[in-house]
C-alpha cells in the first residue's frame, strides 16, 4: 500500500503552531510556571532538581503558559504536573503517552509533555511508550529513571539490574532489564537523548534540544531515589569516577571517555572504547546525531556492560521525520479543501442522505 | 410485463444461504436495496461465521442473510423464512430446520455432489431422496447455468462460476417483481476498473430473472405493495451506519471536531471504517494500539475541547474500564459505543447478545456512575448516538452507548431526518473565572459545579487564566486540588453520582404501549429486542388478550417514572438475550419481582417464542397464580 496524498509536510519546529508570547511581554519567570502546591517528594527526591529545571527553562520557550500541557501516568515522578502552573493531567498508570496522542493530534497549537517513570513508562504503559515513538507524535517524554518502583515503596522496575534485591526480589531479581534509550532507538524514535537529575546544565541543553525537536522526544532522565534505591547513579556523579565513565555526546565532536580514551569503530563496524594512544588514525568515532540510520546510535547505547564503565550522556539521535499528528491533521484539512472546505449543513444533509434514497408522498 | 400470472402477498421473508465464499452478504443487501426502493418495509438478519472463510462446503462456513419485507411496518427480521436460498448441501442442512412445511426451498443443484453431501453428512441426497416432500423444491442448477450465460466471456471457470449469486438474485428479483436498475448501478460503480467481470455480473443477473420469466417450474410471479409510511425521504441504514452518522451529525450541530480512538473488533469495526472517510466533516480517527490507549486518545481529545469517542465490542470494554473510570473522575465528556457480541472472554464474535450492561453499569473500580444508554433499533442509533454526546457533552462525563451485534448489522429503512430538525448541542466552554478567593479576586475552580446539572466547567487548555490540573485523584470539592480528606471523600463519591441521577430530570418518561388500557402484564425491554418484543404483543393482542409493553433507552440513569410503571402491573416480563442482567437491577432497585425471560442463543428473540411466554403469564394472571 502506499501514501494516497503527498501531504507536502514541512519539518518546522517542536512549538511550531504553538502560541508564543508578544516580542514585548514581560518575559516570563521561574515564578510564572510554580504552581501554588505543595510539593510532596521526600526529602532529597532527584525529581525536585528536574522540576526546578523544568521550571527554570520554560520561560526560554517563549509560549504562552496556557497552551503548555504536562501529561503523567502514575508513580513518584508523575506527580510533576501538579506543581507546574501549566494545563495538566495527572492519568493512570502507563497510559500518558496515549492520552497525549489524543490531545497532541486534535490541537496543533498545543505544546504537550509527557512525564513518567520507569515502571510507568516500560512496564504498564511499555505499549503506548513504543507506539507513540513510532508514530513519532510531537511529544517530550520525560523518562525519570531510578530504577525502581517508588511510589509503592521499592519493588523492582524493568531498569533494575539482574540481581537487585528489593522488596519484592529478597534474594535478587532474575530478569533481565531494558536499556530505555536502546528500547527508543529500536522503536525508531525521531530524539532521543539521555541526561541525570543532578546536572541542571546539562539537562537544560537536553531539554532546549528536545522541545525543539518536532516528533517524538524521549528523554531519559537519571533519578535518584534517595530512599529505594539511594546511590544507584552515584558512579556516574562521583568527581573521581564520571570523568571516565561518562560520554558527553556532541554532534560533530569525537566521542571521548575521560581524557585518555575514545570510542572507535572497528572494521566489522562494532564500538569499543580504546587509549586515544592506541587509536588507529580516523577510527574515532565522530557523532551524527542526524544519521537516518539508528544503528551507530544504538550500538552507542550498548557501551556500557550494565555496570556503568561507559555511560553515552547527551543526544543520542535527532532526526526528521513527518509526525503522526501533522500528518493526521493534513488528511482532514486534505478532505476539507478537496470537498469544498468545511462541511455545512446542506453537506450534512447530503450525508445523511448517502447515495440511494426513496421518497414517500 | 411479465406473462405469468401475478399473486399478492402482504409479507415474504427470504433467506440466502451459502457458503461464507458465496457472496451471500452482497445479495441479500442488493434485495433489500431493490425492496426498500419499492417502498416496502423490512428488516434484516445477517448471520455469518467468525471465520473469514471456513473450509468451503462445510457447515461452520454457511453464511445467511435473511430479509423481512411487508406492505405493513415491520418488526423483526422474521422468525422463520418462507423462502430458502440454499446454493450447497451444507446452506440447506444448516437452515433447512427453520423453515416451515410448506417453505419454499431453491436449491442449486450443481453444488449436491457426492462429496459436498458427504461433508455435511449426507448419505444420500436429499433432494433426491424424497426428504424434502413437505416443501415446495425448485431444482436449480444455478452454477452451471450461469457458465453456460457467460460462454462467450473470456473469464476463466472459476471466475464466472462466481457470479451464480448475481443469477440467484436475478431470479429472485423475478419472483418478487424487484427492478434490477439499482443493482445494476451497483454493479457499474463496483466493478468500474474491470469492465469484463461487470458485463459477466450483469449478464448473470439478468439470465436470472429471464430464467424465471421462461422457466415452467415457476408458474406464479408475486408481488408485495409498498407500506404506508410517513411522507419523506428514505435510505436503508445499518446500526453501524447510523450510529456513525448520528456521531457526525452531533459534533456539527454542537460545533466541535469529532476525535475516534478505536481499535478494531467485530462487530464495531465498520464505525471506525465509516467514520475514517468523513474527515471532510471534521472527524479524526485514530487506530490505536490497543483499547487502552483507544480510549485514552478519546479522553485526552476530550481534555483538549473535541468531542472524544471510542468503539468497540465487550472484550474491549473490559479493556478501556480503567480510563472510563479517569472519564469519572476527571469529569470529561467521553462516548464509548459497545457493540456487543456474544461473551465471556472471546465468545461469539458475528452474534448478538446483551451481556455487557452490568459491566457498563458497574464494571469499574469505585463508585463510578456513568450514563448508560441503548438503541432499539438499527436506525435509532442515529438517535442515541446524538443523545449519548448531548449527556456527554452538558454533564461533562463519559456515556457508554449498548448497542449489539443484530442491530449493528441489521438494516431497515430510516426516514433521513432534515438537519434543522436535529437536536441543538450547544456547548459552553469556560471562558473566565467563575468564582472568588477569600480576598474577593476572581479565580478559576474547575470543580465548582452548575448548580442545576452539577456539571463542573470544561475549560480547555489554551484559555489563559484558567490553567489547572486534574487527574484521577480525589480531587476537593470546588478548588479540585488533591484531597485525602475523608468528609470530601463522601461528598465528591455522592455528588458524581448525583450528577448522573440527575440526567433522569432531562429524559423522557417511560411510555407504556397498551391499546386497551386493561393489560395486566407488562413486557419491558432495553436494546435490541424491541422489535422482537413489539411483534410478539401484536402476536398476542391479536388473539384478544391485552398486554402493555415499554421499552428502556436510557439504563443509567432509568427514567424517573420507571419504578411507578413497575409497579402498576400485576406482573412484569423481562426479556433479555442474557442471564437476567435488568432484571437484577430492577429487583435491586424497585423490590419489583420482576420476572426474567433470558435466551443467549446468539439470535435475536423470535417473536412467537416471546408470544408464547406472555400468553402463559396473562392466563396466570387471569388465574391468580402469582
Ligand atoms: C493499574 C495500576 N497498577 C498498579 C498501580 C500501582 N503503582 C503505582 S506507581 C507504580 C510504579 C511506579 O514506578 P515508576 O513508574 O518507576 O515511578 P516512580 O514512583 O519510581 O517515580 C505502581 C506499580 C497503579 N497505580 N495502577
Ligand atoms: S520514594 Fe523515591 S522517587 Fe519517590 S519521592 Fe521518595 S525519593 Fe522520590
Ligand atoms: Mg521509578
Amino acid at each position: 500500500m502506499t501514501t494516497g496524498t503527498d501531504l507536502g509536510m514541512p519539518s518546522p519546529g517542536g512549538t511550531h503552531g504553538v502560541p508564543r508570547l508578544p516580542e514585548d511581554a514581560p518575559k516570563q519567570t521561574k515564578k510564572d510556571f510554580t504552581s501554588d502546591q505543595e510539593v510532596r517528594w521526600c526529602p532529597g527526591c532527584g525529581d525536585y532538581a528536574v522540576l526546578a529545571a523544568v521550571q527554570g527553562f520554560l520561560p526560554d520557550l517563549g509560549l504562552k503558559r496556557e497552551n503548555i500541557v504536562f501529561v503523567s501516568g502514575i508513580g513518584c515522578s508523575s506527580r510533576f504536573p501538579y506543581y507546574l502552573d501549566t494545563y495538566g493531567m495527572h492519568s493512570i498508570h502507563g497510559r500518558a503517552p496515549a492520552i497525549a496522542t489524543g490531545l497532541a493530534t486534535s490541537r496543533e497549537d498545543l505544546s504537550v509533555w509527557v512525564i513518567t517513570g520507569d515502571g510507568d513508562a516500560l512496564s504498564i504503559g511499555g505499549n503506548h511508550l513504543i507506539h507513540a515513538m513510532r508514530r513519532n507524535v510531537n511529544l517530550t517524554i520525560l523518562l525519570f529513571n531510578n530504577k525502581i518502583y517508588g511510589l509503592t515503596k521499592g519493588q523492582y522496575s524493568p531498569t533494575s539490574e539482574v540481581g537487585s534485591v528489593t522488596k519484592s526480589t529478597p534474594v535478587g531479581s532474575v530478569d533481565h532489564p531494558f536499556n530505555p534509550v536502546s528500547l527508543a532507538l529500536g522503536a525508531e524514535a525521531s530524539f532521543v537523548a539521555r541526561t541525570m537529575d543532578s546536572d541542571r546544565a546539562h539537562l537544560t541543553t537536553v531539554l532546549q534540544a528536545a522541545a525543539e525537536h518536532r516528533g517524538t522526544a524521549l528523554v531519559e532522565i537519571y533519578q535518584n531515589c534517595p530512599i529505594f534505591n539511594d546511590g544507584a547513579f552515584q558512579l556516574l556523579k562521583d568527581r573521581d569516577e564520571k570523568e571516565a565513565r561518562v560520554l558527553t555526546l556532541a554532534h560533530g565532536e569525537p566521542v571521548r571517555a575521560g581524557n585518555d580514551h575514545v570510542v572507535v569503530r572497528a572494521p566489522d563496524g562494532s564500538l569499543a572504547v580504546v587509549p586515544e594512544a592506541d587509536a588507529e588514525p580516523g577510527s574515532v568515532l565522530v557523532h551524527d546525531a542526524t544519521d537516518e540510520d539508528p544503528s551507530l546510535a544504538f550500538a552507542l547505547s550498548r557501551l556500557d556492560d550494565g555496570s556503568m564503565t561507559h555511560i553515552p550522556m547527551g543526544v543520542f539521535r535527532s532526526v526528521t521525520r513527518p509526525t503522526y499528528d501533522d500528518q493526521v491533521r493534513a488528511q482532514v484539512d486534505a478532505a476539507r479543501s478537496t470537498g469544498g472546505g468545511t462541511a455545512d449543513d446542506e453537506d450534512l444533509a447530503a450525508l445523511l442522505r448517502g447515495g440511494d434514497t426513496w421518497t414517500v408522498a | 410485463m411479465s406473462s405469468k400470472p401475478l399473486q399478492r402477498l402482504d409479507r415474504v421473508v427470504i433467506r440466502f444461504a451459502g457458503d461464507s465464499g458465496d457472496g451471500m452478504q452482497l445479495t441479500g443487501d442488493r434485495f433489500t436495496s431493490e425492496t426498500a426502493a419499492l417502498g416496502n418495509d423490512l428488516s434484516t438478519l445477517p448471520n455469518f461465521p467468525a471465520e473469514i472463510r471456513a473450509p468451503a462446503g462445510t457447515l461452520p462456513g454457511v453464511s445467511s442473510f435473511q430479509l423481512h419485507f411487508a406492505d405493513h411496518d415491520v418488526l423483526t427480521p422474521g422468525d422463520r423464512p418462507d423462502v430458502l436460498v440454499a446454493m450447497n448441501p451444507a446452506a440447506l442442512k444448516a437452515n433447512l430446520a427453520d423453515l416451515p412445511r410448506g417453505g419454499t426451498i431453491i436449491v442449486n443443484t450443481d453444488e449436491f455432489s457426492k462429496r459436498n453431501l458427504a461433508k455435511v453428512g449426507y448419505a444420500a441426497s436429499p433432494v433426491e431422496d424424497g426428504s424434502l416432500e413437505s416443501w415446495h423444491v425448485h431444482e436449480i442448477a444455478l452454477t452451471s447455468i450461469t457458465v453456460e450465460a457467460l460462454a462467450d466471456f473470456g473469464l476463466t471457470r472459476k471466475e464466472k462460476e462466481r457470479a451464480k449469486n448475481m443469477l440467484a438474485l436475478g431470479l429472485l428479483s423475478w419472483m418478487y417483481s424487484r427492478p434490477l436498475d439499482g443493482t445494476e448501478a451497483f454493479l457499474r460503480a463496483k466493478f468500474a476498473k474491470a469492465p469484463e467481470i461487470l458485463e459477466a455480473n450483469l449478464t448473470a443477473l439478468r439470465a436470472g430473472y429471464n430464467y424465471g420469466e421462461t422457466t415452467e417450474d415457476f408458474a406464479v410471479r408475486f408481488e408485495v405493495a409498498p407500506a404506508a409510511m410517513p411522507a419523506g425521504t428514505y435510505r436503508t441504514i445499518t446500526g453501524n451506519a447510523a450510529m456513525a452518522l448520528g456521531l457526525v451529525s452531533a459534533a456539527h450541530r454542537a460545533g466541535l471536531p469529532l476525535v475516534l480512538g478505536s481499535y478494531p473488533i467485530t462487530p464495531a469495526s465498520d464505525i471506525l471504517h465509516t467514520l475514517s472517510g468523513m474527515k471532510r466533516y471534521g472527524v479524526t480517527t485514530l487506530q490505536a494500539e490497543d483499547e487502552i490507549a483507544a480510549v485514552g486518545m478519546a479522553l485526552g481529545a476530550s481534555f483538549g475541547g473535541a468531542l472524544g469517542v471510542t468503539s468497540t465490542s465487550g472484550p474491549g470494554l473490559a479493556l478501556k474500564a480503567e480510563t472510563i473510570g479517569l472519564g469519572v473522575s476527571t469529569e470529561l465528556p467521553l462516548v464509548i459505543l459497545d457493540i456487543q457480541r456474544g461473551g465471556p472472554s472471546t465468545g461469539l464474535p458475528t452474534k448478538t447478545e446483551q451481556s455487557d450492561l452490568l459491566q457498563a453499569i458497574h464494571g469499574r473500580n469505585g463508585e463510578s456512575p456513568v450514563a448508560v444508554i441503548a438503541p432499539q433499533s438499527p436506525s435509532d442509533c442515529f438517535d442515541i448516538a446524538m443523545e449519548a454526546v448531548r449527556i456527554a457533552t452538558t454533564y461533562r462525563t463519559p456515556v457508554i452507548v449498548l448497542s449489539d451485534g443484530y442491530l449493528a448489522n441489521g438494516s431497515e429503512p430510516w426516514r433521513v431526518p432534515s438537519v434543522e430538525d436535529l437536536p441543538h448541542l450547544d456547548v459552553e466552554f469556560a471562558t473566565g473565572p467563575n468564582d472568588t478567593d477569600a480576598d474577593g479576586n476572581p479565580v478559576f475552580h474547575p470543580f465548582l459545579r452548575d448548580p442545576e446539572t452539577l456539571a463542573r466547567p470544561w475549560a480547555v487548555p489554551g484559555t489563559a487564566g484558567l490553567e489547572h490540573r486534574i487527574g484521577g485523584i480525589e480531587k476537593a470539592d470546588v478548588t479540585g486540588h488533591i484531597s485525602y480528606d475523608p468528609d470530601n471523600h463522601d461528598k465528591m463519591t455522592r455528588l458524581r453520582q448525583g450528577k448522573i441521577d440527575r440526567i433522569a430530570d432531562t429524559i423522557p418518561d417511560l411510555e407504556v404501549d397498551d391499546p386497551s388500557g386493561e393489560a395486566r402484564v407488562l413486557v419491558l425491554g432495553w436494546g435490541s429486542t424491541y422489535g422482537p418484543i413489539a411483534a410478539a404483543a401484536r402476536l398476542v393482542r391479536a388473539t384478544g388478550l391485552p398486554v402493555a409493553q415499554a421499552h428502556l433507552r436510557h439504563l443509567s440513569p432509568f427514567p424517573a417514572n420507571l419504578g411507578d410503571v413497575l409497579r402498576a402491573y400485576d406482573r412484569v416480563i423481562v426479556p433479555e438475550m442474557n442471564l437476567g442482567q435488568l432484571a437484577l437491577l430492577l429487583r435491586g432497585q424497585f423490590l419489583v419481582d420482576v420476572q426474567s425471560h433470558t435466551a443467549v442463543r446468539g439470535l435475536p428473540f423470535p417473536a412467537a417464542d416471546l408470544a408464547e411466554v406472555l400468553h402463559k403469564a396473562i392466563a396466570q394472571t387471569l388465574e391468580g397464580v402469582q
